[in-house]
């Protein structure tokens, strides 16, 4: 929790100046995860390089909050340039920590872009048929 | 040019105290800081200040001095008129209370309490702009109905309700009737017999008054049970020694509220509603034109998060809130835009901004270039076209 439940410094930093909103054309991989009827949708969308298998550009577009778009921003910088199996390990905690933390009625933002990220990977694997079935449900676009 | 100066716009939240009422507040804190209670000089001269804001107040909605009871806010009051009278009235048969949706939390958690206490309660449905159509509240009644509650100008979407109409009703059917009135008050008509009222809530801090005082207009010889028993200040019904500062302020605070201000506000107002609906894909909430607040704007801006406007806003120096402030805490959906009919989405997309006589026009102005400005940023960021 931040102090006195307010927005951090980073978080209004790059909330109002977020570098890696927008869309990517003819993604290898996209996720889309929440529902507006909750509050919050973010779309994530990657572009894979295949030798070595990296995250070569992430992009995202987020219906939200502060919190929510802050997050979306941060788990993007936090993504790019990583292997697939190294962004598979990032944690709503590590978007926390980049945010330098988060309000405790906001945290559920941070898991929605952890969410997101998986979404996105899993829907990258599923086309270049790495698994067959995707473990993710997709009914609540 | 405003960058580093703030445009406050959230003014049903709360009200910047106006100069003239601190400087009438002043004295009252170690000057003449008397206990009303206390038979000596000192003590007398709060109680004449006492008793000359009370007058001020009583006169402002046509009652009488002694219906004027001095509580420590408008929660207190909407507390104090439904505990107080259910309690009164606990073996008469009369339990039951008739309120409506778009009512304060203090109204409808008030109601949610003593529905565990025995009481019945009815929560009447508005139409899209927010109005209590009086045939509803007539059709509502039954013989166990004690008292009807409706709130006269609404904090989040500024619907101004019919209470003369609705107070007919009322006096007809033999039940009382409440309003509550902090949000309307100096900025509409209110008159406690021409509107058939028997109960009214007001406060000062909305009225650029201090925080922490408010009133209960109780009509005569209506019986209530107080909620703090004590040494038995404003006549038995509110026991604590009188906030004297705070009382002087909120009668200053009346007597310098003009008509002249309204007109102010409602150009100010719809200003901003004419602007901010040229921009695509927004709806007002509540109604326009004289049936509402003069100093509320509410609009949905579809596919993005009024939080985030509101986020963005701040960042510019310019304060607004999404819905109503208590809100923030709870995250749950605006229970006055489901009310009138809005989806989770629209309710999430809305944002309020509430101005007062210090607005001036070129900070609107400044407001709707940055306004506009954001929203399209945020449209361009949202992934709901």
């Amino acid at each position: 929790m931040t102090e006195f439940n307010a927005y951090t410094k980073e978080v209004l930093k790059r909330f109002t100046n977020p570098k890696n909103f927008g869309e990517i054309k003819n993604p290898d991989g996209v996720g889309q995860v929440g529902n507006p009827v909750c509050g919050d949708v973010m779309k994530i969308y990657l572009k894979v390089d295949k030798k070595p298998e990296k995250i070569k550009n992430i992009k995202f577009q987020t219906f939200g909050c502060v919190s929510a778009i802050a997050s979306s921003d941060a788990l993007c910088e936090l993504a790019k340039g990583k292997t697939i199996e190294e962004a598979k390990k990032i944690t709503n905690q590590a978007i926390i920590d980049k945010l330098e933390g988060l309000p405790s009625i906001k945290i559920h933002c941070s898991v929605l872009g952890a969410s997101g990220l998986k979404k996105a990977i899993e829907d990258y694997e599923f086309k270049i048929g790495k698994i067959s079935k995707k473990s993710i449900k997709d009914d609540d676009k | 040019m405003f960058n580093k100066k703030s445009i406050y716009l959230d003014n049903a939240a709360t009200t910047s105290v106006d100069k003239e009422v601190v400087n009438a507040m002043i004295p009252y804190f170690s000057e003449k800081f008397g206990n009303a209670s206390s038979q000596h000089l000192i003590g007398q001269e709060a109680k004449r200040a006492l008793e000359e804001s009370r007058d001020i107040i009583a006169k402002s909605i046509g009652a009488k001095r002694e219906e004027i009871i001095f509580t420590g806010s408008g929660t207190e009051s909407n507390n104090f008129v439904l505990k107080g009278l259910f309690f009164a009235n606990k073996n008469n048969n009369k339990n039951h209370i008739i309120t409506t949706k778009i009512e304060h939390d203090c109204i409808l958690n008030t109601c949610k309490w003593l529905e565990t206490q025995g009481a019945k309660v009815t929560f009447l449905n508005v139409d899209s702009e927010g109005f209590v159509n009086p045939e509803d509240v007539r059709k509502a009644i039954t013989p166990e109905t004690l008292i009807v509650s409706v709130i006269h100008g609404n904090n989040e979407i500024g619907t101004i309700q019919d209470l003369k109409e609705i107070g007919k009703i009322c006096r007809e059917k033999g039940v009382y009737f409440h309003t509550d009135a902090c949000q309307s008050y100096t900025k509409t008509y209110i008159d406690v017999d021409k509107q058939n009222l028997d109960f009214v809530t007001l406060n000062a801090h909305k009225i650029h008054g201090p925080k922490g005082v408010g009133v209960l207009f109780i009509r005569k010889d209506i019986k209530l049970i107080p909620l703090l028993h004590g040494g038995g200040h404003e006549s038995g019904l509110r026991s604590s020694t009188e906030n004297i500062p705070g009382i002087v302020g909120f009668a200053k605070a009346v007597k310098i509220a003009k008509d002249s201000n309204i007109k102010y506000m409602e150009r100010l107002r719809d200003k901003l509603i004419e602007s901010i609906l040229k921009i695509q894909n927004t709806q007002l909430n509540g109604p326009k034109g004289e049936k509402r607040l003069c100093n509320n704007i509410n609009v949905c801006f579809n596919n993005i998060e009024g939080e985030a406007i509101g986020g963005f806003l701040d960042s510019y120096g310019i304060s607004s809130s999404t819905g109503s402030a208590c809100s923030s805490h709870s995250l749950q959906p605006s229970h006055v835009l489901k009310a009138i009919g809005r989806t989770h989405v629209q309710i999430n997309s809305s944002l309020r901004l509430s101005i007062s006589k210090l607005n001036t026009k070129e900070e609107i102005d400044y407001v709707l270039e940055i306004l506009n400005k954001i929203v399209d940023k945020l449209r361009k960021m949202s992934p709901i076209k």
